[in-house]
């Protein structure tokens, strides 16, 4: 034969079609963009900013922690994009953007880099941030400012340019200036533990009231995850399985007592469940890959989330339950291998 | 049960949807490929023990003679495929990079290259003993590229009971369209085929399967069936790997070969639609396989088609007639998912070569391999339900031991669905058979 062309080697298959993770990453990061954009509407530049702070924190620790770790930065896959973004539409808008920063290098170097980068993380990377400024900032992330606010393109909310280490300002005052009547600095979640109150669900759903950043409006929420959804890149068995498990747990407190436990209803769109259920129970990496695995994983998520939120201390209950999930994925999983085909059920 | 099938559509769950790329050569009708100056025949084309040579070196051979016996139950003749004289017997590389015996003939350019013909066989009026030992003279063996020696596929255990016979004209591998020309164009040899198989294993019952991309099979084939219904086609969903036989006893039964067993043991036999063709041509004239259907495809090719291929024919001259034009290719012989890469031109086509497929600018680069992410893609596109995921991860860790006892690493056919899908480029199903193999070396270690 005339030609000798070159010929290469290797093992079937010879064609591969998937999404690269940096693709998958980018469009997660499309689908959190309508969500921050309705949160810079309603919190302003103190949103804005927020985020911006929390994804060049978690850009920056990745990138560092790569470097120190003589490894090629992954910064490139947007997977801190993410973190960063989840991470700042779980915080108060008025949160102090030190602690934000804060956050953010926790979020990497505590639930991520620590455990190997990208893959390897036990626990949602961003939840693992929330987790520590929770507990070391116990008052900024609970101090909630409205949405709304008049001059909230122009100005910042006052707490959010606090100083490093130095005691935030108080936002009572200026939240009193701002609010429109009856504002009470609560969240519906709150309200619901201490006054009783139950916000009417129809508000929460489309997400005028006050909460994180992004968490409001499970309207919008559920849009950008259809998205997602759509493009299978979000497995819609995991939010679907933890508002059924919020349902569930919810209801039959509701039976029990309406008057003292809120409907399901209520506890499916207030705080961040919606939020949670769509972006933050379904990270790839900590949450479990077989079929039965993740529907115990969603339930589990969803009636732990009731549990604390009626029974324990704090009313941001679905980050604890989601980290109480991730750590119990393997376990789930080692429980509940797919049936195989040929082999006996 | 099989709930698609309640939906009226016969498939099963998981698998893939690649690009088909069948367009290219599907409309191709097969015609002959000239001679080869040189051809070369291993003696082991088949699972098994190879044939043993009874030429010997400067013998004239006609086209169609046995120049290798079967060397007992699980072994196949084999026959000249051109008329000529014996070059030598000798090593040769294989595909594979070893070398094996092979039998080379230098063709007689002069002869009229006529196929000889043997004593007649009435399939009707023979015994099943007689006809079994029929399909082992043609020294037939799988040609849907396992090549695993047909008569004894027809040798059913005493204590099985075939109920249905099913022939696999799903052709689910990109690309080929051998099978499909095959259904079109030998529908009698195919029908001929299909009686002495049901005869040879006695069973009552015949499915055809074929992929609904090849509407015009069942169009073609429908008048053709016998009038009471034992044979009949049925169209199954187009998707990758639904030619695989655990998947289209699924599809077409709703049953599932239990594993490590065969398709006997719930009294069911898979033959391939190239190798009941082939039966239905060769056995009534005592013929042996010296020829075979192969689809030329690929990147760089002016003359893609399906081309009547004689074994032995080095694939330098398949490329030079199909007027490959690139100067770098992949050489794969079989399909784009689990065909085998060749590395020598001067290769053969054997009877398990379907395809010779050149692949360049259509073959997916290496990329970098990224940690799992464990976006669970795997696990939806596992034919067999296992969990690629936790495997590679288990494979990296050289946990070949619990890969096998723990996730059912043998279960795996290696279809590399798992491969396909992943976005983290991880070589899953590379990684499961050189676990397997390592596996099966440590048993043996472990035996002796």
């Amino acid at each position: 034969m005339a030609i000798q062309p070159k010929i290469g080697i290797r093992t079937s298959p010879y064609i591969h079609k998937a999404p690269t993770v940096a693709e998958i990453m980018r469009n997660v990061v499309y689908a959190l963009l309508p969500l921050a954009a309705y949160a810079v509407y309603q919190f302003g530049i103190s949103a804005l900013v927020l985020m911006i702070v929390t994804v060049l924190s978690c850009i920056t620790t990745e990138h560092i922690f790569c470097k120190l770790s003589d490894k090629k930065t992954t910064i490139t896959d947007a997977s801190a994009i993410i973190t960063g973004l989840l991470l700042a539409m779980t915080l108060p808008p008025g949160f102090p953007l030190w602690m934000s920063a804060v956050a953010g290098f926790s979020a990497i170097a505590m639930g991520k880099t620590l455990f190997g980068g990208i893959g390897f993380n036990v626990f949602n990377p961003a939840l693992v941030g929330r987790a520590f400024v929770q507990a070391a900032f116990p008052v900024s992330i609970t101090t909630w400012t409205p949405a709304l606010a008049v001059d909230r393109f122009v100005q910042f909310i006052p707490s959010s340019l606090a100083l490093p280490f130095m005691k935030p300002v108080e936002t009572a005052e200026w939240t009193t200036q701002v609010a429109i009547d009856g504002f009470s600095g609560a969240t519906p979640l709150a309200l619901m533990k201490f006054q009783q109150i139950f916000t009417d669900s129809y508000d929460l759903f489309i997400g005028f009231s006050t909460g994180s950043t992004g968490e409001t409006s499970s309207l919008l929420i559920l849009i950008c995850g259809a998205y997602l959804v759509f493009k299978k890149m979000l497995d819609w068995r995991i939010p679907a399985a933890v508002i059924l498990g919020t349902v569930i747990a919810a209801e039959c407190f509701y039976l029990l007592d309406a008057t003292k436990y809120p409907s399901p209803a209520f506890m499916v769109f207030s705080g961040g469940l919606m939020f949670a259920a769509v972006f933050m129970a379904s990270d790839m990496v900590a949450s479990p890959v077989t079929p039965v695995s993740i529907f115990i994983f969603g339930l589990l998520v969803g009636f732990l989330t009731v549990i604390i939120r009626l029974f324990g201390g704090l009313t941001e209950a679905v980050m604890y339950a989601i980290l109480f999930g991730n750590a119990a994925t393997p376990l789930i999983e080692s429980y509940t291998q797919p049936h195989i085909y040929g082999r006996n059920k | 049960m099989n709930l698609f099938n309640l939906l009226g559509k016969k498939t099963f769950p998981k698998g893939i949807h690649p690009e088909g790329f069948k367009e290219e050569t599907h409309d191709h009708q097969a015609r002959r490929l000239p001679f080869a100056h040189q051809i070369t025949l291993p003696l082991s084309q088949n699972i098994g023990k190879p044939a043993i040579p009874i030429v010997h070196v400067g013998q004239q051979v006609q086209r169609g003679e046995v120049i290798a016996k079967a060397d007992g139950f699980m072994s196949v003749p084999l026959h000249a495929s051109v008329s000529g004289s014996i070059k030598k017997i000798d090593l040769v590389p294989n595909a594979r990079g070893n070398k094996e015996q092979a039998i080379i003939i230098n063709t007689a350019l002069s002869s009229a290259q006529t196929h000889i013909i043997g004593n007649s066989n009435d399939f009707t009026s023979m015994s099943r003993k007689d006809l079994i030992q029929a399909v082992q003279n043609t020294g037939m063996v799988g040609l849907g590229g396992a090549s695993f020696p047909t008569h004894v596929k027809m040798h059913i255990p005493d204590d099985c009971d075939i109920h249905t016979i099913l022939i696999n004209g799903c052709e689910c591998e990109p690309f080929l369209t051998t099978d499909h020309r095959i259904m079109l164009e030998q529908i009698e040899f195919l029908m001929r085929g299909i009686h002495i198989a049901m005869k040879a294993v006695n069973a009552p019952k015949a499915i055809i399967g074929v992929e609904d991309n090849k509407l015009n099979v069942l169009e073609a084939i429908q008048p053709h069936l016998p009038a009471d219904g034992s044979i009949s086609i049925e169209a199954v969903v187009t998707k990758y790997p639904q030619g695989a036989e655990k998947m289209l006893v699924y599809s077409l039964l709703g049953m599932e070969i239990p594993s490590g067993k065969l398709p006997s043991s719930i009294g069911v036999a898979i033959f391939n639609v190239a190798t009941l063709a082939a039966i239905g041509e060769l056995l009534p004239h005592s013929q042996g396989l010296i020829e075979r259907i192969v689809t030329i495809t690929g990147d760089d090719l002016n003359k893609p088609g399906n081309y009547r291929v004689p074994l032995g024919t080095p694939l330098s001259h398949i490329l030079e007639y199909a007027e490959f034009t690139g100067n770098e290719a992949e050489l794969i012989l079989g399909g784009p998912m689990m065909g085998m890469p060749v590395g020598f031109l001067d290769t053969p086509v054997k009877k398990g070569t379907g395809a010779v497929l050149v692949l360049n600018k259509r073959a997916t680069k290496h990329d970098d391999i990224l940690p799992c992410i464990k976006c669970a893609q795997c696990l939806q596109a596992c034919p067999i339900n296992l969990n690629p995921s936790e495997l590679g991860m288990l494979a990296t860790k050289r946990k070949y031991d619990v890969m096998e006892e723990h996730y059912h690493l043998n279960d795996c056919f290696e279809c590399g669905c798992c491969s396909y899908v992943c976005p983290s480029n991880i070589p899953l199903v590379q990684y499961f058979r050189i676990a397997k193999t390592l596996n099966h070396e440590r048993h043996i270690m472990e035996t002796n």
